[in-house]
């Protein structure tokens, strides 16, 4: 809750939350200076996950780059792996004669796996949040749906949550047999799972009342501040890449895009965490309507890999041996909103330079801006109906 | 207000109406972009973002490039060592010359109002090269320069907190920078296992 | 517990237990191994999904601490870099004594697909804390940590108050195998001796 009209007395506390704290989602680290309870300047710490990815890719080759793309989000790795592989087809796509074309089953099971991949991701972050909130069950009820897309993930790709899946060319393996009807069963399930996990927090008067109009963020400073994806739709501003920007089959398929509207009620604001929240409850339903139709449009599996049709990848190693020189920027809505890859190649088979443009890292910006006049409690929330995932924010 | 995008050629018609130094120029994989300088970047951020023309109310990502190797032949690759032979101590690496300017700030823009889109360059010399600071024009830009400063070592003026952002604070050197020596000891710890070669890039033997 | 002698039965005199003091207290302390809820990178998400409902730790008396004073282990869960290396240290010099270090997949052990190219990667936490069990993977499986964790409960199982602490580490083999960055790019490979 905001506390309006306060006035510092200048005695301050100097408040250190980090680099370890449960609800700081990983090794996150606010320097708070509090006045009691509320908070009057807040500095983010970063850096303490920064595991030099952007270098690393300097020092290989186009495709042995794809595994640290699970690892700048691992939350949602198939999503990370989509947005470097589609950047680097740009790249080979931008010049006559190095186009890869990639099979049409691949691009179904492309946004197939980012979709469920999406699930997965807002599941935990709901969950966390709740958990955050003091809630634990609902924290319970998200792993163990999570736990579903694992197996089934593990079944076609092998891992359960460094997937490297999404390759240069389509994906690494086709669906595993009776795949199809294991993720139907799974939307039954996350449908009516949705149904009780909403009637046990979302529409809890508790949760909502203790999240309504928490930290709401304007329009214009979304925008500005570089919020993306839910945290962005929350402020009302309809922009979605899927379908503003469509990349891959995202173009086929019906989906709505929900915007923030002070859900939380009449004390609710738009753009407060509670809508953050509850957007992500959205989604997953949106993005299983997606799932239902990837599997009802996608061709029939092929017997060879490379079918343009049914098949599931084609080689690029020809292209990639020889990329063309010059520069790209692609970016894709993961669940943390837009991920942007921005490859520079010099013709050799290195990358020139990569630079990862995430969610999280500009969502901190706002930090410092947001939280002053909260309480501390507060700061929680706001860390977590942004669903900050810190590899991102350091890579 | 109606959604008109437009093309680089007459963003740039747009542009230089009113900062003739900026030119229009294309990567070799014909994408568009506008080569700023650096003097009077604020101005020209300000007038993309305001015009309503162009209306660019959102930085996408504001990336650095080192160009310093970017025109340089690959390097050859080391012959593996025949068995038996004495291993060859690696030849400390030349030191490069990068042509100036050899830094580059590639601010990525995006219109929620039109959907077009704009890739802007502000090149800047190695040493103590200084950009002006966008912060005041988009708020995320602040993060992204003590990004690009503590990596790469650009300068930005006029930021409110430029401090290094993600390496520790008594780190040495610009990690993102073509050439970057790898320190070989921190905090007490010796930083690369014994044997460990650093194969790749123009620039091996440099690192440990 | 040892049997050193006990009397079953409801009448006093009976129901005694004779037993040495560590065998008592380790009992007692390798059932509720609380571990500190620290989590850094990617593992953290593996070590989450363990205690979650399908694989459920909080069953062998394993609960999540958010503090380390009221911690007994370490479960080092992810990359460790320069940065956060002596931050992890402090933490672990602010849990009390008996105190137990698990590393948990690739990147806590060696440094894992970072170790090669990375500036900022610490190679292992190992050269900062005395860890008791390394568990490979990237990340490990669920049941690769809970291997991992009743392999130190025999160790904690071995523990003398008064004696000198077993410090030779012991290495799970897990089911899922460690990539290792080559320069065929990524294939996976099987810890050493382990094939």
């Amino acid at each position: 809750m905001t506390v309006e009209a306060y006035t510092v007395d200048g005695d301050l506390m100097t408040l250190n939350m980090g680099p370890h704290h449960p609800s700081t989602h990983g090794v996150l680290r606010l320097v708070l200076e509090v006045d009691g309870e509320v908070v009057v300047s807040c500095r983010p710490d970063l850096g303490y996950l920064h595991r030099s990815i952007e270098k690393i890719g300097e020092f290989l080759e186009y495709p042995q780059f794809v595994p640290y793309t699970d690892r700048v989000d691992y939350v949602c790795a198939m999503n990370s792996n989509h947005a470097y592989c589609l950047a680097v087809e740009q790249l080979l796509g931008s010049v006559a004669g190095s186009e890869v074309k990639i099979p049409e089953r691949a691009e179904w099971l492309r946004i197939l796996f980012a979709e469920l991949n999406r699930i997965s991701s807002h599941l935990v972050a709901v969950g966390a949040f709740a958990m955050d909130m003091g809630a634990f069950t609902p924290f319970l009820h998200g792993i163990g749906l999570r736990e579903l897309v694992n197996d089934i993930f593990e079944k076609t790709c092998g891992a359960r949550l460094t997937y490297n899946y999404i390759t240069i060319g389509g994906v690494a393996a086709d669906l595993h047999a009776g795949a199809e009807a294991e993720i139907l069963a799974f939307c039954d399930t996350c449908e009516r799972e949705m149904v009780r996990f909403n009637r046990l927090i979302t529409a809890n008067s508790i949760f909502k009342g203790r999240l309504a109009g928490v930290a709401a963020v304007s329009a214009a400073d979304a925008v500005s501040y570089g919020l993306v994806g839910p945290n962005l739709r929350a402020s009302g501003v309809d922009f979605d890449l899927r379908r503003d920007e469509p990349y891959g089959f995202y173009s086929r398929v019906q989906f709505e895009v929900p915007v923030g509207g002070a859900f939380a009620g009449a004390r609710g604001r738009v753009g407060d965490s509670y809508d953050r929240f509850v957007l992500r409850c959205i989604e997953i339903l949106e993005s299983v309507r997606i799932v239902r139709q990837c599997l009802e449009q996608m061709p029939k599996s092929a017997a060879k890999a490379d079918d343009p049709v049914g098949g599931w990848q084609v080689d690029a190693n020809k292209q990639l041996r020889k990329p063309p020189r010059g520069e790209v920027y692609c970016r894709v809505e993961n669940p943390r909103g837009e991920t942007g890859y921005h490859v520079v190649s010099d013709g050799s088979r290195k990358p020139y330079r990569i630079k990862i443009r995430t969610g999280s890292f500009t969502a901190m910006s706002i930090f410092e801006k947001l939280v002053p006049g909260l309480m501390i409690s507060d700061v929680v929330a706001v860390i977590g109906s942004f669903d900050i995932v810190v590899p991102e924010i350091d890579r | 207000m109606s959604r008109q995008p437009l093309d680089a050629a007459q963003i740039h018609a747009l542009v230089v109406e009113r900062f003739p130094a900026v030119t229009l120029e294309r990567s070799e994989n014909a994408q568009p972009w506008l080569k700023a300088p650096a003097d009077g970047f604020l101005d020209l951020a300000r007038f993309l973002k305001d015009d309503p023309r162009l209306a660019y109310d959102s930085l996408m990502c504001l990336s650095g490039v080192d160009l310093a190797t970017f025109n340089l032949p690959p390097a050859k690759p080391v012959p593996p060592p025949k068995p038996g032979a004495a291993p060859v101590p690696p030849k400390p690496a030349e030191p490069i010359k990068p042509v100036e300017p050899s830094l580059a700030c590639v601010y990525l823009l995006h219109s929620l109002v039109h959907r077009h889109r704009l890739m802007v360059k502000v090149l800047v010399d190695r040493n103590a090269g200084v950009v002006p600071s966008v912060e005041s024009v988009w708020g995320v830009a602040g993060y992204f320069e003590r990004e690009i400063f503590d990596l790469l070592g650009v300068g930005f003026a006029g930021h409110h907190d430029l401090r290094r952002i993600m390496t520790p604070e008594d780190w040495t050197g610009h990690p993102l920078r073509k050439d970057y020596v790898y320190p070989t000891r921190y905090n007490g710890v010796e930083l690369r296992r014994a044997g460990q070669r650093f194969e790749d890039g123009p620039y091996a033997g440099n690192a440990p | 517990m040892a049997e050193c002698g006990s009397k079953a039965g409801n009448r006093d005199g009976e129901q005694l237990a004779l037993t040495c003091v560590d065998d008592f207290l380790n009992w007692g302390k390798e059932n509720s191994l609380f571990y500190l809820l620290f989590a850094t990178a990617c593992c953290g998400i593996e070590l989450m999904q363990t205690g979650g409902p399908r694989f459920d730790t909080d069953r062998l008396g394993m609960i999540p601490r958010p503090t380390p004073r009221q911690a007994d282990l370490m479960i080092l869960a992810g990359t460790i870099t320069h940065k956060m290396a002596s931050r992890a240290h402090l933490l672990w010099k602010q849990m009390a004594e008996p105190r137990w270090v698990v590393s948990m997949g690739s990147c806590a052990n060696a440094g894992g697909p970072f170790s090669k190219y990375s500036y900022s990667v610490l190679n292992g936490m190992d050269k900062f804390l005395p860890v008791d069990v390394y568990i490979p993977g990237c990340p490990p499986r669920p049941e690769a940590l809970i291997d991992g964790c009743m392999a130190l409960r025999e160790r904690v199982r071995r523990f003398r108050a008064l004696g000198i602490r077993d410090r030779d580490p012991v290495v799970i083999a897990s089911a899922s195998p460690a990539p290792v960055c080559g320069d065929q790019g990524f294939k996976p490979q099987r810890p050493e001796g382990q094939g």
